[in-house]
């Protein structure tokens, strides 16, 4: 008896696809890892705020097409 | 005798310099007007007619004063790119790390697939004018993107571009179809003033969206990748700044004339797309609707071949791809299969029956200039790394001019932000 996989090669080929783009994201932080420009801890704080306060800005406007739409 | 020998001589010394200077041009020539005239898309289109409609010419000087503050942004791009040798999506990587690059990289393949679709929406309006049903549009407009990318050579896939951008001066013929007051054009149209009503939600709506047409994130990260798949050296920087210049000027006269167009014909009538525009004027003057329909539809394919090429150029330098348009399909596939994903996605969008179109153009405009200080500030950042930009580093006029961009688009789009949660503010 040859035992054989309940899964279809669609599926396999699928999964197979999947665990190749995790591997490249692993090595993809892994190549960026050390940042060529180094950052104080300060304007790291002030980019992340910069970014988070956008990103609420975008979500007003977001707020505001829904209502327009609705 | 001799005097004449000599003039003639100088004559043609100068015509030979002059044509030789012209041919170093038209090789370097490319990445800065190809980016600058998509730049004005269906997106752009669309807010031009609108705010000609609306305003009639009283914004014209904004959009004057936005082709120096395009100029300054992608200047930048052109310096990176040709130093670097990398596109702007791997220098950010590189320079600041995976979580500002995975941040960057979303950012900007959110706001393209978004802005890609209003693209599609000028597109299939613009042909409807013509009878042509939108699923025919989408499928003529894939196949000619496809087309133009897979015969493997970026320096044909940018002549191709290029002659799609001359079309764009489509708007200068009919603006003078409908024969404007010039007299008004120039004195109410490039004085500085605010229009009838002063400070309204609506002006700055539209303050935004003409900026968001003007500079938006996707053409930093295309520029840069644009120089650099060119092959742009140090050395070609200073064409790369003129081909920008040339650009940016293009851009704003576009702009200008087809406000004009709609200031015109349209003024006060409401409209709300470049599409119904045209059908507008189709009314009043054939031509110029005609010309207005076929520069929108061109505008729009201009821009859905810089947007889908600006993701897929960002991809394929994070991932590793192969990326390159002088690459066969065999050499570079996912780069061109995420190519015709990005653009197959955005047109199927177009096609769901009943979505609110002319508001989705409008408020993508809007969430990519809110998005845009963001990719400003890393740009700003890298141009001032002397270990990565050398002698070519931003200089102290460039710093003071490109902070005052970001400073100013903040400060817009938080006054916007609070018109929408405090309406009783501006009236």
């Amino acid at each position: 008896m040859v035992p054989h996989s309940t899964k279809s090669p669609f599926h396999k080929k699928f999964m197979t696809a999947i665990t190749n783009q995790v591997r490249v994201v692993r090595e993809i932080n892994e190549k960026y890892a050390t940042p060529r420009i180094k950052m104080t801890r300060w304007v790291s704080i002030a980019l992340l705020g910069i970014r988070i306060y956008l990103i609420v800005l975008v979500l007003i406007l977001a707020y505001k097409f829904v209502t327009l739409v609705i | 005798m001799k005097e004449g020998i000599g003039a003639r001589a100088r004559f043609f010394y100068r015509y030979r310099r002059f044509i030789k200077t012209l041919k170093i041009y038209l090789m370097i020539a490319g990445p800065g007007i190809i980016v600058m005239v998509a730049d004005n898309d269906a997106g752009g289109i669309t807010t031009y007619t609108a705010t000609g409609s609306i305003f009639g010419y009283d914004l014209i000087w904004f959009l004057v004063l936005l082709g120096p503050i395009a100029y300054i942004v992608q200047e930048m791009t052109v310096r990176l790119g040709a130093v670097t040798k990398r596109g702007h999506a791997e220098a950010i990587f590189d320079a600041f790390g995976t979580f500002w690059g995975w941040f960057s990289l979303s950012d900007l393949l959110l706001v393209n697939w978004l802005t890609l679709i209003t693209e599609f929406i000028g597109m299939t309006a613009a042909l409807s004018i013509f009878g042509i049903p939108p699923v025919f549009t989408v499928i003529i407009v894939l196949l000619l993107l496809i087309v133009m990318i897979l015969q493997g050579r970026y320096w044909t896939w940018e002549k191709i571009v290029l002659l799609f951008c001359v079309l764009n001066l489509i708007y200068i013929p009919a603006a003078f179809l409908v024969n404007p007051s010039w007299s008004s054009v120039l004195g109410q149209g490039l004085i500085p003033h605010l229009p009838a009503g002063g400070f309204t939600g609506q002006l700055f709506f539209f303050l935004m969206a003409n900026i968001g047409t003007t500079i938006a994130p996707w053409m930093v990260f295309f520029q840069q990748s644009s120089v650099v798949d060119k092959g742009m050296k140090e050395k070609d920087i200073p064409w790369g700044k003129f081909d920008t210049m040339i650009g940016a000027v293009f851009t704003v006269i576009v702009a200008i004339f087809c406000i004009v167009v709609t200031g015109t014909v349209l003024y006060g009538t409401n409209i709300q797309s470049a599409a119904q525009a045209a059908q507008g004027l189709m009314h009043i003057n054939q031509y110029a609707g005609v010309f207005l329909a076929i520069g929108l539809f061109d505008a729009g394919l201009l821009g859905a071949v810089c947007i889908s090429l600006a993701s897929s150029w960002a991809f394929g330098e994070v991932w590793g791809w192969a990326h390159s348009l002088n690459n066969r399909i065999k050499e570079a596939p996912w780069f061109y299969l995420l190519y015709i994903l990005i653009l197959v996605s955005a047109g199927i969008v177009v096609l769901i029956p009943g979505a609110p179109l002319v508001l989705i153009t409008l408020f993508v405009q809007v969430i990519a200039v809110t998005l845009l200080p963001a990719a400003l500030v890393f740009l700003i950042l890298l141009l001032n790394n002397e270990e990565i930009m050398g002698k070519y580093k931003n200089t102290k006029v460039q710093n003071i001019l490109s902070t005052v961009i970001v400073v100013f688009i903040i400060t817009l789009s938080t006054i916007y932000c609070l018109s929408v949660v405090f309406p009783q503010l501006f009236r």
